[in-house]
């Protein structure tokens, strides 16, 4: 497989993303610049964790007019797999390709911690098997107070699109939802960095595992290394 | 012309500014309040003719990118020629 | 003097208008230099004599602007330099494989320092008291901004940042509200930029009311051949402004009040610098990427308070060339700035860059990427002088050197205060000593005091995490962050300390404890030193107690420097941090940077299962001078300040190491604020991951067999050249014995358990605390006293 991770101005997880991809989970990894307006030959896009244009106006607002985001928007429209990460997860639900919003957080304060995520069980499209009732994951963000409007709310969860709940409700969101999932299943966002969490030394090794949950349905490869 | 965007967050949406505002507000003494909501004020200038296909365009950067349909409502005023 | 200029003639002098400059396109900067505009400038009027000598005429308005910046304390050091000069810059002993100086202080905007294999780290820290005091969000957020800068110029990827803060006691509003606004300006930057916040210390003391203290440091991480310097050379070679435009950003805090130069409204002008951390991403990228290229870029420097003026007059200076420059090419994000305004202009996110001829259209292709532009703003020349023009004509033109090198260096008057002098005389005679009750007392206010407690609110809004390196995070002795050194990497190990109480006290002691507590930190670690750069945070110069702390504490710094072999790589000096109830207590903040040598050694100071020893190293504790405890149980700052002995530190600090590398360490934490029972107390806080640890530890320890003439100074007393291990009862005895042959005092006193109690012994005295209960004052102090209501 070969992971395209976007770089927009303003972008700064880019790096942690590459490395998860790149280091963790040793796949074929390469950055796309904003400007670009093809994503060449990459089986998967991550649109990774910052800043993307100084958050001015609403995070990940001016981003989603990026041309790469074009080429975005017509990859996962042809079932291609998008996975967005904090800034990478506004990003999408910006553009549209998720429902909802990200609003600031209920303390109004910036929140760098490691959290204890619950794990839904969903349908084929994420494979939480071997993850356990329970994974720790760092957050960063200060407006990842997710928002939906009731009827979408309740799409979300017949659909079993929910993949994480946060244990301790960190930012305010509706029903403690941490990362969701497209309806058609490829497109995926959550708020936690699985790009914080797969070296030795970091607050838990659960990214790894993570990302392999959300990626491995489409990559099977990937599971070798829940092994 | 000079436009006055305003957007503020929906009625039914969870303002966390607008809380903090309004506790601040009433810790001053000001009387109590029923809703504080804290939105943006856009301001642009503009060399153009107002039109209904101008409005339109309007409308739409608004929905677009001024605001955010999801969470957020605008309005909009021109103010000066 | 040029040939030019002396083809002019002469006006005449009685109108005070420069004599041989052409006069100003804008009529308001062509007024007289009054002995009242020289004072509004804060210089002296032996300083304007020396300007006119140097210069053969009077100034203009623009170049006493320029003048007042460039012999400011801030650029020329002159009430310091003379002390600095005692500063150690150079490794003595060996440096074969890491820790050669290779840019020392003084020399550029950054001192760097060599890790190995070729790769190198530059850090310093720099302070914005005076801003944050003034507008605590945009003051702390500039202040960040400002100390990456100094970082990049140089070559470097910022890799880390820390910080040193100082507020008024936690109680008063005006505390909270700066404490809230730096906080969040330190992260509102820090985050943007993506440059992880992994450590930093906080005080809180009366002596800080209304002057808080805002030190900021930032490490990066370069190649040797990657360094690149702040020097003007090659004559002919183009200028270039990139980064943000220049507004009047900043101008109401220049010397001279802006209002006076322009019609514009005063109102209109913003005191403060805003920061824009989103340009300075694009700007560490677009420059960064610039640098990359083989023999694109000659010299560049960023732009600081009065950037303009600085960049150009520095890198002429320090390449020994001369520079001119055309103020209409700067981009200018306002309309009718006049020089004096642009000279002086503190807008932030802007760099000077000088480039090699002809090959303009690579540096504007990078910037342009970046949707960033580059300006070329003029030429290097060969007349050694700093040229400026405004719409063609000549509005300053002063020798680089003069506005550099050649401020005058005072030495003031130094005097120790009587307050310092009869504080020293206390002595604990008068002071009952402690009971069991007051012991358990004690301990409890002790850890929930705001200066000892976790700093959990703080620092969990500063994203600690981001470029994924950080291998221990804020809150333990010392931040440990992995550099990724091209396929290769290198754990470094930072820390920061200082004291202020002790230093009040007795100035000299109190900035050798600095040092050396920071050197423990380090140890406690597993790292080994490298350099140090430091923050001289002190009171107004021309009070002679306050010149006589500055001296005694740069000779303690430099003394312990010396004794250490850590050499110091720059720093920054900040006088007149004075407010209405007088200065702030001396501090002299040190901020040290070590190497781990293998991940294996990284150590933590909290133990996470039960079981294991602990062990006093260095003697029991024995003075009470300057301690928390007196301040907050007795409210008294008085005493000395606990002695120091540099070879009992140096044997304690070799020993952690020798220990930690040898395997046997469980966990290490030295003896600071607090005492030996805060110490003991913390290491048993475990981090929480993401949900409540599965046992709460406790520990039984039994004081017994440690002589102590007082209670009180053996459990909170702060005697230095402490430290407690955590090490499991199979090597217990061996690492007895191991302390016992090089010298050092160790003495088991307890063992860690699951009991969730932490219980004392000592003789007949028997208390015991809930460790949980201990844990909730600890964490939960700031938070509450920061809660907005409504808000969680």
């Amino acid at each position: 497989m070969k992971v395209a991770v976007l770089q927009f101005p303003g972008s700064n997880c880019d790096q942690d993303a590459f490395h998860l991809f790149a280091s963790g989970l040793k796949v074929n990894t390469k950055y796309v610049w904003h400007k670009e307006t093809s994503l060449g030959d990459a089986d998967l896009v991550v649109v990774p964790g910052g800043f993307s244009y100084g958050d001015y106006l609403r995070c990940g607002a001016i981003a989603r007019f990026s041309p790469v985001m074009k080429a975005v928007q017509a990859f996962s429209q042809q079932g291609g797999v998008v996975y967005g990460i904090c800034n990478g997860f506004q990003i999408l639900c910006e553009a549209g390709l998720l429902p909802g919003a990200l609003i600031r957080n209920s303390s109004l304060e910036y929140r760098c911690i490691t959290c204890a995520l619950k794990v839904e069980t969903s349908n084929a499209s994420f494979n939480p098997n071997f993850l356990g009732a329970s994974v720790k994951l760092p957050i960063g963000h200060g407006e990842g107070n997710f928002r939906i409007d009731e009827a979408g709310l309740a799409r979300l969860e017949a659909n079993k699109q929910v993949l994480l709940r946060y244990e301790n409700n960190p930012n305010g969101s509706l029903s403690d939802i941490a990362g969701i999932r497209s309806e058609a299943g490829n497109v995926f966002g959550m708020m936690p960095h699985p790009d914080r969490a797969f070296e030795r030394f970091h607050p838990s090794m659960d990214g790894l595992k993570v990302a392999t949950a959300v990626l491995a349905t489409k990559f099977p490869e990937l599971l070798k290394h829940t092994a | 012309m000079k436009i006055s965007v305003i957007v503020t967050p929906k009625k039914n949406v969870l303002d966390p500014q607008g809380v903090a505002v309004g506790h601040a507000l009433e810790s001053l003494g000001f009387p109590k309040l029923k809703t504080t909501r804290v939105g943006k004020l856009i301001e642009l200038e503009i060399e153009a003719v107002d039109s209904p296909e101008f409005r339109t365009r309007l409308d739409q950067v608004c929905k677009d990118l001024l605001s955010n349909p999801v969470i957020e409502d605008y309005r909009y005023e021109i103010v000066a020629r | 003097m040029s040939k030019a200029a002396s083809q002019q003639s002469p006006r005449d002098p009685a109108l005070g208008v420069a004599a041989l400059l052409p006069p100003n396109p804008d009529p308001l900067l062509n007024q007289t230099i009054t002995p009242e505009l020289i004072r509004k400038h804060g210089l002296l009027p032996d300083e304007f004599e020396l300007i006119c000598k140097s210069l053969g005429r009077q100034p203009t308005l623009t170049e006493t602007g320029i003048f007042s910046v460039m012999w400011s304390e801030h650029c020329s050091y002159k009430n310091s330099r003379s002390l600095l000069k005692g500063f150690p810059t150079e490794k003595k002993g060996e440096t074969k494989d890491y820790g050669r100086v290779l840019v020392k202080a003084g020399e550029e905007n950054a001192g760097i320092i060599d890790v190995g294999d070729g790769w190198a780290v530059a850090f310093k820290i720099e302070s914005h008291n005076h801003p944050s005091a003034i507008e605590p969000f945009e003051g702390a957020a500039t202040g960040v901004g400002g100390i990456i800068r100094d970082i990049f110029t140089m070559g470097a990827r910022p890799v880390l940042l820390t910080n040193s803060l100082r507020f008024g006691e936690l109680s008063s509003p005006a505390t909270k509200r700066l404490l809230r606004g730096v906080v969040a300006g330190i992260a509102h930057y820090g985050n943007c930029v993506g440059v992880p916040t992994v450590g930093g210390d906080v005080y809180f003391d009366a002596s800080y009311e209304g002057n808080p203290l805002v030190n900021a440091l930032c490490l990066g991480v370069l190649r040797h051949d990657q360094i690149r310097l702040g020097k003007a050379t090659g004559v002919g070679n183009p200028v270039f402004y990139v980064g943000a435009a220049t507004g009047r950003d900043g101008l109401g805090g220049a010397a001279f009040a802006s209002r006076e130069l322009s019609e514009a409204s005063a109102a209109d002008r913003p005191a403060v610098q805003k920061g824009d951390p989103f340009m300075e991403k694009l700007l560490i990228e677009a420059c960064l990427e610039m640098m990359a290229v083989p023999g694109l870029v000659v010299g560049i420097q960023d732009m600081g308070a009065a950037g303009l003026t600085c960049s150009t007059c520095e890198t002429a200076s320090r390449g020994g060339a001369g520079i001119e420059i055309e103020l209409d090419q700067v981009p200018q994000r306002e309309t009718g700035m006049n020089s004096y305004e642009i000279m002086l202009s503190e807008s932030q996110e802007r760099m000077l860059v000088i480039v090699k001829k002809g090959r303009e259209k690579e540096i504007e292709a990078i910037f342009e990427k970046w949707d960033l532009h580059a300006s070329n703003v003029g030429t290097v020349t060969d007349t050694g002088r700093m040229v400026v023009k405004q719409h063609g004509i000549t509005v300053a033109d002063i020798p680089a050197n003069v506005l550099t090198d050649q401020a005058p260096l005072y030495k003031r008057e130094a005097k120790e205060g009587e307050w310092a002098i009869n504080a020293r005389k206390w002595t604990p005679a008068a002071l009952p000593d402690l009971d069991a009750k007051g012991v358990e007392a004690a301990l409890s206010a002790l850890i929930a005091s705001p200066t000892i407690s976790s700093k959990r609110w703080i620092y969990r809004q500063y994203d600690n995490m981001v470029q994924h390196g950080t291998a221990v995070g804020p809150g333990s002795d010392a931040a440990v962050v992995r550099l990724r050194l091209g396929d290769a990497e290198k754990f470094i190990a930072i820390s920061n300390d200082c004291n202020g109480r002790y230093c009040a006290l007795n100035p000299k002691r109190g900035a050798l404890i600095a040092m050396v507590e920071c050197l423990r930190n380090l140890a406690c670690s597993g790292a080994k030193a490298l350099a140090m750069t430091d923050n001289l945070n002190f009171g107004n110069p021309y009070k002679p107690e306050n010149f006589y702390q500055l001296s005694e504490c740069i000779q303690g710094l430099a003394e312990a420097c010396r004794f250490f072999d850590v050499p110091v790589v720059g720093g920054n000096v900040s006088l007149y941090n004075e407010s209405p109830a007088g200065s702030i207590d001396p501090t002299p903040t040190v901020s040290i940077v070590g190497l781990i040598e293998d991940e294996k050694h990284i150590t933590r100071q909290t133990v996470s299962t039960s079981g294991s020893r602990l062990i006093l190293l260095g003697g029991a504790p024995h003075e009470l001078g300057g301690s928390q405890y007196l301040g907050l149980c007795h409210g008294i700052k008085a005493g000395d300040a606990p002695e120091v002995d540099l070879n009992a530190e140096s044997l304690l600090q070799t020993f952690l190491l020798t220990q930690i590398k040898a395997g046997r360490v469980i966990a290490a934490h030295d003896i600071s604020e607090g005492g030996l029972m805060v110490t003991v107390t913390e290491m048993l806080f475990t981090p929480e991951v993401g949900a409540p640890n599965a046992l709460t530890l406790g520990a039984a320890l039994d004081l017994s067999s440690l002589s102590a003439s007082r209670l009180d100074a053996l459990l909170f007393g702060e005697s230095q050249a402490r430290a407690v291990i955590a090490v499991s009862s199979v090597v217990e005895k061996e690492l007895l014995s191991l302390a016992a042959s090089v010298g050092l005092p160790a003495t088991t006193i307890g063992e860690v358990n699951a009991s969730g109690v932490l219980s004392l012994a000592k003789g007949s005295i028997k208390t015991q605390w809930n460790v949980a209960a201990l844990r909730t004052g600890w964490e939960t102090t700031i938070e509450n006293a920061m809660r907005r209501p409504g808000l969680n």
